[in-house]
C-alpha cells in the first residue's frame, strides 16, 4: 500500500528539483493565505457576488488584467532564469531538460496567457465605453470567455508542479511533441491549457465583433469610430479567421497522442511539416491580433496628448484592414528553410515585406499627429515615444528576416530572438502599458504615481536595449536559439553577460510598476472627474470615473469623430445650454455562476485527459468534467430569468453620488 | 400607461437581443466553416497517404453513404418545415417536425457509428494510416456536431412544451435550424470530397 502511494506520488508530482519544491511550498502558502484572508474578513460572499459571477465588462477587464500581470511575473521569472543560465559559459543553474521546459513555458505564457488577457482587459475596459454602449453584446459569454482563459492558464501552470512542464517549444512542433519524444503528461497540459483558453479567445472575438457592429450609440457611423475601437474590430476579424485553425491544430495533435493517429508522425504516412504550416496559419495572424490593438492605443494616446485629431484617419483605418488581410499570406516566412522551393518562398517573402507598407503609413501618421501638436509628455505619451524608435528598428530587422536567402543564415539564430522580442516588447508591451496608464484613471478613478512610473519607463527602455541589442550580434556570431549552454571558446560570453544585465533591468522596471499599483491603491488621490487628462477626445471621457455599472445614464447621440472633443467645443460657445436628459429604466444582465462552474468543469476535463496518459483511471474525472460542461450549457439554455431593470430613481441616485445632475 | 411603456421597452429589448444573437450565431458559423475547412485541407493532403493500408475505394460502401446523405438532407427539409410551422404559430406541428428531424438525425448518427465500427472491425482504424486518421477525424467531427445538435434540439423541444412559441423560443428555434442547415451543407462537401472522390 505504502509502496503504491510512493510510486503514485513520484509520478504525479514533479520531484527532484529544489526550485519546484520551492514552488510547491509557495503555492500551498499563498492558497492558504488567500483562504484565511477571505474567511477571516468574511469576504467569500463579496468575492462570489462582485467578481466570480459578474457579467460587468469593466470587472471582467480588471480580472483579465490581474491575471495578465501575474502571468507577466511568471513568464518574466522564466526569462530571468534563462538569462542567468546563459550569462556565462558552462553555467550549471539549469540542466538541459529544465531549460527546454522553461523556454517553452516562457513563450506560451507570454503570448497566450499574458499578451492575450492584457489585450482582452483593454477590450473589456474600453470598447463599450468608446462606442457609448452599456455592455458588450453577450455579457454571459464574456464571462464564460474569461473563465475559460483563467482555467486554461491555471491548467497550463499546474504542469510545473504536477506531471511536468511541456518542453517542445511554445508551438509544440512534432515530432518533438509526439509520444515518441515527449511521453509524459507535460505536452498534454500544453494541448488542453491552450485549447481551453483558445476557445475562450474565439468567443471573445465573436462577442466584440458583434458589440462593435451592433451596439454603437446612435449617430456613430463606422467611419466615426475611435481608432482603438477600429483596431479591436480588425483584431476580432483576425481572431475569427485564425483561432479555429489553432483549435484544429491542437485537436489533431491530441488525436496523434491519445488515439495513435498519424497526422504528424513520420511513420504511418503523416507529415510533421503539416503541423508547422497549420500552427503558423494561426500563429502569424496571432502576431497581428496582439499588435493591431496596440496600434489603436497609440493612436488614441498620441492624439490626446498632442491635442490634435489623429492625422490621416482614413488611411489609418485602411492600413489596419490591409494588415488584417495580408497577415494571412505570410505564414511560410517562419520556415523558409522547409524546402518549399524558390517560387513559394518568393511569394511569402514579398507578402511579408508588403506588410511593412501599411505599418509604415501608421508610423508616419503618428509622427504627423505629433507635428505641430502641443505635446504633453505624460506617462502614456512617454511609452509611445519609447515605442516608435523601438518598433522601427524591430520592423527593419523583420524586413531583413523576410529576405528568404538571407533567412537561411538567420533562421533559428539569436538574431531572430532579438527581432521578435523587439516587435513584441517594443510593439505590443510598450503600447499596452501606454494604454494601461492612459485608461487607468477612467477605470479606477485615480492616476498612477508619476515618479515611480518614470523609473519604470527608463528601466524598461534602457534594459530593453541592453538586453536585446547584443542578441542581434550574437545571432551573427552563430549563436542559435534554444541553446542551453555554450563553451568559452565560442566568444559569446561578454555579450551574453551584457544581455542578462539588461534583462534584470527590465525585471526591476516591472517591480516599479507593481509598486506603482500598490502605491496608487493605498495613497493616490481619488477623483471621479469625467475627463481625467483634461484633453480626452472620445466618448469614454464623457462619463464619471470609475463609470457606474450601466456606463451611460443616457445613451449619447453621436455627432462626429472625436465626439467628446466636439461636445467640449460646443460647451465653450456663449449661450450653451445642456439639454435636460430623459432618463429611462436601464436594462441590464443578471450575474451568473454558470460561467465559473463551466470553466471549472473544463479544468477538470482537461486535467483528467492530461493525466490519463500516466494513470488510466484519470479518464473518469476527465469524462465527468466534459459531462459537467454539457450540463452547464443545458442549465443556461433553460434559464429564462437572465436580466433586470435598474429603476429611474436608482439611476438618479447613482448619478447624484457621482456629482452629476440629471 | 406606464405599464404599457415598460412593456414596449421590454419588447424592443427582445427584438434587439434577437438581432444580436442571430448575427453572433452567423459569425460563429463562419468560425465553424474555417474549422471544417482546415480539416478538409488536412484530409485532401493526406487522402493518398495510406501507408500501404486500405484506400477509400476499398472501404466506402456506396449504399451506406448514399443513405446517410438522403437521411440528412431530408432532416434539413423537415427542420425547414418546423420553422414554417413556427411562423404560422402552430406549436404542435413545430414540435412534431422537430421530433421527426431529431429522429432522422439519430438515424444518421446510428448509421455513421455502425460504419465506423465496421471499419475498425476490419482493421481500418484511426491509427492504421494518415489517410484513415484524417478520415475519422473529419467525418467524426461532423458526426459530433450532429450529436450535439440532437441534444440541443431535445432541450429546445422541452422548452417549447413548457413555454410555447415566444420571442425567445422562436429565436432559439431559428438558430438551431440555421445550425442544422449548416451541418447539411458541410455534409454535401463530405459526400463529395471524402466519399465520391474516394470511390472514384
Amino acid at each position: 500500500m505504502l509502496e503504491n502511494i510512493k510510486t503514485f506520488a513520484s509520478t504525479f508530482f514533479v520531484t527532484g528539483d529544489p526550485m519546484i519544491y520551492g514552488a510547491d511550498v509557495s503555492i500551498v502558502l499563498v492558497s492558504l493565505a488567500a483562504l484565511f484572508v477571505l474567511t477571516y474578513f468574511k469576504k467569500w460572499g463579496y468575492v462570489w457576488r462582485e467578481w466570480i459571477t459578474t457579467v460587468d465588462h469593466k470587472k471582467i477587464g480588471t480580472m483579465y488584467f490581474t491575471a495578465a500581470l501575474l502571468m507577466l511575473f511568471r513568464g518574466g521569472v522564466d526569462a530571468l532564469l534563462m538569462r542567468v543560465q546563459l550569462a556565462a559559459p558552462d553555467m550549471k543553474l539549469l540542466h538541459s531538460e529544465h531549460y527546454n521546459e522553461i523556454f517553452t513555458t516562457h513563450g506560451t505564457i507570454m503570448i497566450l496567457f499574458m499578451a492575450m488577457p492584457f489585450m482582452f482587459a483593454l477590450f473589456n475596459w474600453v470598447v463599450p465605453l468608446q462606442i457609448g454602449a452599456r455592455d458588450v453584446a453577450f455579457p454571459f459569454l464574456n464571462s464564460v470567455s474569461f473563465w475559460l482563459f483563467f482555467f486554461g492558464a491555471m491548467l497550463f501552470n499546474l504542469s510545473f508542479v504536477i506531471g511536468g512542464s511541456p518542453d517542445a517549444g511554445w508551438l509544440s512542433y512534432p515530432p518533438l511533441s509526439e509520444n515518441a519524444f515527449s511521453h509524459g503528461p507535460g505536452q498534454n497540459f500544453y494541448i488542453w491549457g491552450v485549447q481551453i483558453s483558445g476557445i475562450g479567445s474565439l468567443a471573445t472575438g465573436i462577442n466584440f465583433l458583434v458589440t462593435i457592429l451592433k451596439m454603437r450609440a446612435p449617430g456613430m457611423k463606422l467611419m466615426k469610430m475611435p481608432m482603438f475601437t477600429w483596431s479591436v474590430l480588425a483584431a476580432c476579424i483576425i481572431i475569427i479567421f485564425a483561432f479555429p485553425v489553432l483549435t484544429i491544430s491542437l485537436a489533431l495533435l491530441f488525436m496523434d497522442r491519445f488515439f495513435g493517429a498519424h497526422f504528424f508522425t513520420i511513420d504511418g504516412g503523416g507529415n510533421p511539416m503539416m503541423y508547422v504550416n497549420l500552427i503558423w496559419m494561426w500563429g502569424h495572424p496571432e502576431v497581428y491580433i496582439v499588435v493591431l490593438p496596440a496600434f489603436g492605443i497609440l493612436s488614441e494616446v498620441v492624439s490626446t496628448f498632442s491635442k490634435k485629431s489623429i492625422f490621416g484617419y482614413k488611411s489609418m483605418v485602411f492600413a489596419m484592414m490591409v494588415i488584417s488581410v495580408v497577415s494571412y499570406f505570410t505564414w511560410v516566412h517562419h520556415f523558409f528553410t522547409m524546402g518549399a522551393g524558390a517560387d513559394v518562398n518568393t511569394f511569402f517573402a514579398i507578402s511579408t515585406m508588403a506588410i511593412a507598407i501599411p505599418t509604415g503609413v501608421k508610423v508616419f501618421n503618428w509622427l504627423f499627429t505629433m507635428f505641430r501638436g502641443r505635446i504633453e509628455v505624460s506617462q502614456p505619451m512617454l511609452w509611445v515615444m519609447g515605442f516608435i524608435p523601438c518598433f522601427v528598428v524591430g520592423g527593419a530587422t523583420g524586413v531583413m528576416l523576410a529576405v528568404a536567402p538571407a533567412d537561411y543564415q538567420y533562421h533559428n539564430s539569436y538574431f531572430l530572438v532579438a527581432h521578435f522580442h523587439q516587435t513584441l516588447i517594443g510593439g505590443v508591451v510598450f503600447p499596452y502599458l501606454a494604454g494601461l496608464y492612459y485608461w487607468w484613471p477612467k477605470i479606477f478613478g485615480f492616476k498612477l504615481n508619476d515618479r515611480l512610473g518614470k523609473w519604470a519607463f527608463w528601466l524598461w527602455n534602457i534594459g530593453f536595449y541592453v538586453c536585446f541589442m547584443p542578441q542581434y550580434a550574437l545571432g551573427f556570431m552563430g549563436m542559435t536559439r534554444r541553446l542551453y549552454t555554450y563553451g568559452w571558446d565560442m566568444g559569446w560570453a561578454p555579450l551574453n553577460m551584457v544581455s542578462t544585465v539588461g534583462a534584470f533591468l527590465m525585471g526591476v522596471g516591472f517591480l516599479f510598476q507593481g509598486w506603482q499599483i500598490i502605491h496608487g491603491i493605498l495613497y493616490a488621490e481619488r477623483s471621479n472627474a469625467t475627463d481625467s487628462w483634461g484633453t480626452g477626445r472620445s466618448l469614454e471621457w464623457s462619463i464619471p470615473s470609475p463609470p457606474p455599472v450601466y456606463n451611460f445614464a443616457v445613451v449619447p447621440q453621436v455627432k462626429g469623430f472625436d465626439d467628446w472633443y466636439l461636445t467640449k467645443e460646443e460647451m465653450k460657445k456663449p449661450g450653451y445650454k445642456a439639454e435636460k436628459p430623459q432618463l429611462e429604466s436601464i436594462h441590464m444582465p443578471k450575474n451568473s455562476g454558470i460561467p465559473f462552474v463551466m470553466g471549472a468543469c473544463w479544468f477538470l476535463a482537461g486535467f483528467g485527459l492530461t493525466m490519463e496518459t500516466a494513470f488510466s483511471w484519470m479518464i473518469v474525472p476527465g469524462v465527468i468534467g466534459l459531462i459537467g460542461v454539457g450540463l452547464c450549457m443545458f442549465a443556461r439554455s433553460f434559464s429564462y430569468d437572465t436580466d433586470y431593470y435598474i429603476p429611474v430613481d436608482e439611476v438618479k441616485r447613482t448619478e447624484a453620488s457621482l456629482g452629476r445632475v440629471v | 400607461m406606464a405599464q404599457a411603456a415598460a412593456h414596449d421597452h421590454h419588447h424592443d429589448h427582445t427584438e434587439h437581443e434577437t438581432s444580436l444573437k442571430m448575427l453572433g450565431f452567423w459569425i460563429f458559423l463562419i468560425t465553424d466553416c474555417i474549422l471544417f475547412g482546415t480539416l478538409f485541407a488536412t484530409f485532401v493532403v493526406l487522402r493518398t497517404h495510406t501507408d500501404g493500408g486500405p484506400t477509400g475505394k476499398e472501404l466506402f460502401e456506396v449504399p451506406i453513404f448514399v443513405a446517410e446523405t438522403f437521411i440528412l438532407l431530408t432532416s434539413s427539409f423537415t427542420s425547414g418545415l418546423a420553422v414554417l410551422a413556427m411562423n404560422k404559430g402552430n406549436r404542435n406541428a413545430l414540435i412534431g417536425w422537430l421530433v421527426i428531424t431529431a429522429l432522422l438525425g439519430l438515424a444518421f448518427v446510428g448509421l455513421e457509428v455502425n460504419e465506423f465500427a465496421t471499419l475498425a472491425h476490419d482493421g481500418a482504424t484511426i491509427s492504421r494510416s494518415a489517410f484513415l486518421s484524417a478520415f475519422f477525424t473529419l467525418v467524426g467531427t461532423h458526426g459530433l456536431h450532429v450529436s450535439i445538435g440532437l441534444l440541443w434540439m431535445t432541450g429546445l423541444i422541452f422548452q417549447l412544451l413548457r413555454r410555447g412559441i415566444t420571442g425567445v423560443t422562436k429565436r432559439k428555434i431559428m438558430i438551431i435550424s440555421l445550425y442544422w442547415h449548416f451541418l447539411d451543407a458541410v455534409w454535401i462537401f463530405l459526400f463529395t470530397v471524402v466519399y465520391l472522390m474516394g470511390v472514384m
